[in-house]
């Protein structure tokens, strides 16, 4: 029987940073991720990490810095939310284009204006094409494995991309759940120790880092970060998979709550998941035969495997937790929508929980009646339904 | 183009997968201006070698011996280094180069 701590997420995450053994952690503070930092920085302050912590005056520097040590071939990360990431943008695409291994906890916060410190997914959602590996979390204890995890992914030779590991801020980053923690010996050899095949401190082996890409050659060093990409699939599996045999707790692309026989079906990111898997139950008693497909992997995004998930559904919705002004629906909906290409079921868009909005399991078992009506209707084309707001 | 490695061949990440490539890379291409070494002016007061950003200026034995036109992009430091009483250095523009 696993012994369960009582942690907040981030708490569960600095502990899975501090097992994984960084050689170098760069990050300047912001809500809610501060509390991340603060209690990993105690581990180090305490001996119970060695590894070197950068001090820095903005994110910007945070990723750069993060860059600097990933390329000089140490194992790196840093830890972010919302306005903290808009200001990084920059060079969170360098990382991954450079193809550096870093790896990033991305507390989600509403973007500002107007200013809000709580969550919602319109920060990840805005480098959803930067090329990192985004995969989101339901909990605190998938925080942390998902951490554990994330250094393996990225890593992989065959992968070689950043990962951010999303987790919903205050709702996960702050809330005190049960976390099984792993021994420490037990991660230490599950994530291994990080051999880059080429690092800038090899001074036998010089090489060029970072140089003018013209119009000759860019366009070829995008199409290795697709291939990394497409990899990442089968690694995100395998690591999972093997995690599970180490904790119990098996991880995948996305992960089905009675989907066997359901009709109605609800895709969602985070948090909301666990909420939704109340609200199918819900559902089911007011018989409506409902089901949660919660995607882990945003990107790379499972487009086969999710149309093989949601073959069987009459209807769909997607709940999206951040929104896409000037088309109905947020980024969510979109990929969902584009994966069912030429089916015939209706897939409809949800928007809720900006600025971190409460949603509520009767919110959740109301809009699977929605779907169900709609399915029924056949009606393809529906405008954005705003769950929550007061209207 | 058909010369350049696939996308399977290239080092990931934009690298150059080796050290001391840049001897290789012709800039020429960049000069607007291109620096003209007068030997009969020059002092041999090695100025422009100490200058010269991209080690474009070529001596021997404390003696300028000339300037290495694949890699010098013309940015006329060395022709502004050079003592206003010797100018041995001067500018000129490539494409009245090219005509003559």
């Amino acid at each position: 029987m696993a012994k369960f701590e009582s942690l907040t997420g981030n708490d569960a995450a600095a502990h899975a940073l501090r097992q994984c053994k960084p050689d170098v952690a760069a990050a300047y503070p912001i809500t809610p991720q501060t509390e991340l930092m603060h209690k990993f920085a105690e581990f180090v302050a305490n001996g119970k990490v060695d590894t070197e912590v950068i001090l820095v005056e903005s994110e910007h520097s945070a990723m750069s810095a993060a860059i600097g040590s990933s390329a000089a071939g140490a194992r790196t990360f840093t830890a972010t939310s919302a306005n903290g990431l808009a200001l990084m943008w920059e060079v969170v695409y360098i990382a991954a284009s450079n193809r550096l291994p870093i790896v990033m906890p991305e507390v989600n916060r509403a973007l500002s204006g107007p200013i809000n410190i709580h969550c919602d997914h319109s920060d990840s959602m805005g480098c959803r094409d930067s090329g990192w590996i985004q995969l989101f979390c339901e909990n605190g204890q998938e925080a942390y494995d998902t951490v554990i995890q994330a250094f393996r992914i990225s890593e992989n030779p065959k992968v070689l991309l950043p990962t951010m590991i999303c987790f919903d801020g205050f709702i996960i980053s702050h809330t005190n759940e049960p976390v099984a923690m792993l021994k420490d010996e037990a991660v230490s050899q599950f994530v291994g120790v990080y051999k880059p095949d080429r690092a800038l401190l090899d001074v036998e082996n010089p090489y060029t880092f970072g140089p003018l890409d013209l119009p000759e050659w860019y366009f070829e060093h995008k199409r290795q970060q697709v291939e990394a990409m497409r990899n990442s699939f089968e690694v995100i599996e395998s690591v999972g998979a093997e995690f599970g045999k180490l904790s119990g707790r098996p991880y995948g692309l996305m992960d089905g709550y009675r989907m066997e026989d359901a009709e109605v079906v609800l895709v969602a990111l985070g948090s909301t998941c666990g909420t939704a898997r109340v609200a199918v139950d819900v559902a089911r008693e007011q018989g409506v035969k409902a089901g949660l497909l919660k995607l882990r992997a945003f990107r790379p995004f499972p487009i086969k495997q999710l149309r093989q998930a949601l073959s069987k559904a009459k209807v769909v919705g997607v709940f999206d937790r951040s929104i896409s002004f000037g088309i109905e629906g947020g980024p969510l909906f979109h990929e969902v929508r584009s994966s069912l290409y030429g089916g015939k079921q209706p897939v409809i868009p949800f928007v809720y929980g900006l600025g971190g909005r409460d949603i509520r399991v009767e919110q959740i078992a109301e809009a699977f009646k929605t779907l169900q009506q709609v399915g029924k209707s056949g009606a393809m084309d529906r405008d954005v339904e705003f769950i929550g707001l007061r209207d | 183009m058909s010369k350049l490695p696939n996308w399977r061949e290239l080092a990931t990440g934009g690298i150059v997968p080796k050290g001391g490539n840049s001897d290789e890379k012709d800039v020429s291409g960049w000069r607007t201006y291109r620096p003209i070494h007068d030997k009969q002016k020059c002092i041999n007061c090695l100025r422009c070698w100490i200058f010269c950003p991209d080690s474009a200026i070529q001596a021997k034995d404390g003696k300028i011996t000339g300037i290495d036109y694949k890699h010098c992009k013309g940015c006329g430091i060395c022709a502004a280094e050079c003592p206003k009483k010797v100018t041995a250095i001067t500018m000129k523009l490539e494409s009245e180069i090219k005509k003559d």
